[in-house]
């Protein structure tokens, strides 16, 4: 499914050639459009020609609603297309100061590529001054780096913040485009033309109506029609997804976990799906307790989708038969390096113990969401079989001990685990590569 | 390369901005990235910077990251793309009879002072566009189709202040 790692599947001449396309096409519509005379982009300032709004916003609008076509075909996965990550305002001062360029330099960077190109000499001093411009951004950034990385919010869409479905978005912004292509229309006629208001023309043109009837009736479709839901997502995802769940690559072993968590390298995230009786019997030194449901709100799954690369994130159930279902749907949403804890809690307490007067085994360790082990009472993460990692926990006085011991120390007894064999399993991947003209 | 023919008149805006739509689409669909100038722009200049002071470069972080040690800033994606925005105005232009050494400017200033204060708004726009982590086609454009919400407040602050400064510019352009 689309869109499609050409990094890996292309030779570095094709790589090169497939950017060049794009990018032909890209130069070749701004200089259709206008963009490379300077006078029309400035106009858009002066109310004397609207080009710079309408063509950028009917492209802005014709590129959304196709790309919520194609996620609500199944045939692109939202997940892996990179999302400008919003920080707030360095973006919003950045922009600022983009308006007083454009005013005194009549072009953006892309246009002005453009004006160069066909031989513009104003487009060509542009072009070397935004080198300039960017060689003393690349000099001074360190000066006001916190302000730089200030105001995150990562991967945050219109949508995630008016909690409206994609579609219902997506309408909006075709009607915000189209209404200000028609208020610019007698924007123009008034202040560019200096036409008195009653000789203004109201009425849109045949264009407008061709444009903006398509656009609104394309984006009431995809109201009506929705997106796809995890699991109808996840069935369209790429043959080797499901591979990885038949040859059982997204199983790994607790013992792998734990040498996961002495790596410093890596952050290591367990989720624990159990409900909130289980986990206080038993659970997994550090790990969070969390229904499927919660994980797939949007504060959580921003959260989730928002880890630093080197995360690792575990499911993990009494069995395997519950993370099952909530790594595919969570997959399905773009959570990377995602991975269930083979055999679960069961697996977990087989390779690490507890000792026999904390809880007693009574029942297999075969993969179902059945407890394997009756706990006495709650330990939490009390015991060392929580913390594998730690190979000798002074703080543990074990409950099976005598109480009067002879010394203090003998009480506090070293743990160490023997060392269990296991399958490599996980992966770091990173996220998408290719970040569009942004990078 | 100039003709002594009459250029042809520019497209629809709306006809252009639907091919920009679909070239962005694509762009989206088959590379998972969109459109964009100005992350290019940054490579070319770290790489003229690299020839001349290297030892610079691997010493500004900012620089380091596109072309420190033996990274090269030329290979990347961004570059391609620039390379092709360039060859695709160039052929529509050429194709629209456009193609011609000259200065686009308002009435009122002279050819010497466009030039100046071309160079003068292509150095704040570099640099806002840095700032901004993309300029009005990475950011606005693109940002804008995916529906960023941090891309559709750069546009409005874009257009915001360009309207806000451009009574006090008028003599440029007017």
């Amino acid at each position: 499914m689309a869109p499609f790692d050409l990094a890996a599947s292309l030779g570095p001449v094709a790589y090169a050639l497939v950017f060049g396309a794009i990018g032909f096409g890209f130069g070749a519509a701004l200089e259709m459009g206008g963009f490379g005379d300077t006078r029309k982009l400035a106009g858009q300032f002066y109310f004397r020609d609207m080009t710079v709004l309408k063509v950028m916003f009917t492209g802005i609008a014709v590129a959304a609603v196709l790309v919520a076509l194609a996620t609500s075909f199944g045939l692109l996965d939202m997940t892996r297309v990179f999302v400008n990550p919003t920080y707030l305002w360095p973006g919003i001062v950045g922009g600022l100061i983009m308006g007083v360029g454009f005013v005194i330099g009549g072009f953006c960077p892309g246009t002005s590529l453009v004006a160069a190109s066909t031989l513009k000499v104003d487009g060509m001093l542009f072009l070397l001054g935004a080198l300039v411009g960017v060689w003393l951004f690349g000099e001074t950034v360190s000066s006001f780096q916190g302000f730089w990385l200030s105001s995150y919010m990562g991967r945050f869409t219109l949508a995630d913040w008016l909690g409206l479905p994609l579609g219902v978005t997506v309408l909006l912004v075709v009607v915000m485009a189209v209404a200000l292509f028609w208020a610019g229309d007698l924007a123009q006629q008034h202040f560019g033309q200096k036409r008195p208001w009653a000789e203004v023309v109201k009425g849109p043109g045949r264009g407008w109506q061709l444009l903006a009837g398509s656009l609104v009736g394309a984006s009431l479709f995809l109201v009506v029609r929705g997106q796809p839901d995890p699991e109808a997502r996840f069935a369209r995802m790429g043959p080797e997804v499901r591979r990885s769940v038949e040859e059982r690559t997204i199983y790994v072993d607790p013992a792998e976990v734990v040498a996961l968590r002495k790596d410093i390298g890596v952050q290591v995230a367990i989720l624990d799906l159990r409900d909130e009786r289980d986990f206080n019997l038993f659970h997994v030194g550090g790990s969070r307790r969390a229904t499927l449901a919660e994980l797939e709100s949007q504060e959580r799954l921003k959260h989730l989708l928002d880890q630093p690369p080197t995360t690792v994130t575990f499911l993990l159930g009494t069995g395997e038969a519950a993370a099952l279902p909530a790594w595919r749907r969570l997959t399905a949403q773009g959570v990377p390096n995602l991975y269930v804890i083979e055999g679960g809690v069961n697996r977990w307490l087989e390779r690490y113990p507890v000792d026999a007067c904390v809880a007693e085994r009574v029942g297999r360790v075969d993969g179902r969401d059945e407890p394997a082990w009756r706990f006495l009472y709650a330990t939490g993460s009390t015991q060392p079989a929580a913390w594998p990692e730690l190979s000798a926990s002074r703080d543990f006085r074990s409950p099976c001990a005598a109480p009067a011991a002879a010394s203090h120390d003998d009480a506090h007894q070293a743990r160490s685990w023997p060392a269990h064999a296991y399958t490599r399993r996980v992966k770091l991947k990173s996220k998408a590569a290719v970040k569009g003209g942004c990078g | 390369m100039s003709t002594n023919r009459e250029p042809r008149p520019y497209a629809n805006p709306y006809v252009a901005g639907t091919l920009l739509g679909v070239v962005l689409f694509l762009s989206l669909y088959v590379t998972g990235g969109g459109l964009g100038a100005s992350a290019a722009m940054s490579r070319v200049q770290t790489g003229v910077l690299d020839l001349l002071a290297p030892g610079h470069v691997d010493r500004v972080a900012y620089f380091a990251e596109m072309a420190g040690g033996s990274r090269n800033p030329w290979a990347h994606y961004a570059v391609y793309m620039l390379v092709g925005t360039v060859l695709g105005g160039f052929v529509s232009g050429l194709v629209n009879r456009r193609v011609k050494l000259e200065t686009r400017k308002g009435p009122r200033i002279s050819v010497q002072a466009r030039w100046g204060f071309a160079l003068l708004g292509g150095l704040i726009m570099g640099y806002g566009a840095r700032m901004a982590r993309g300029c009005t086609s990475g950011q606005a454009l693109s940002g804008g189709a995916v529906l960023s919400v941090g891309s559709w407040a750069f546009a409005m602050a874009v257009f915001a202040s360009a309207y806000a400064v451009a009574w006090f510019f008028r003599r440029l352009w007017t």
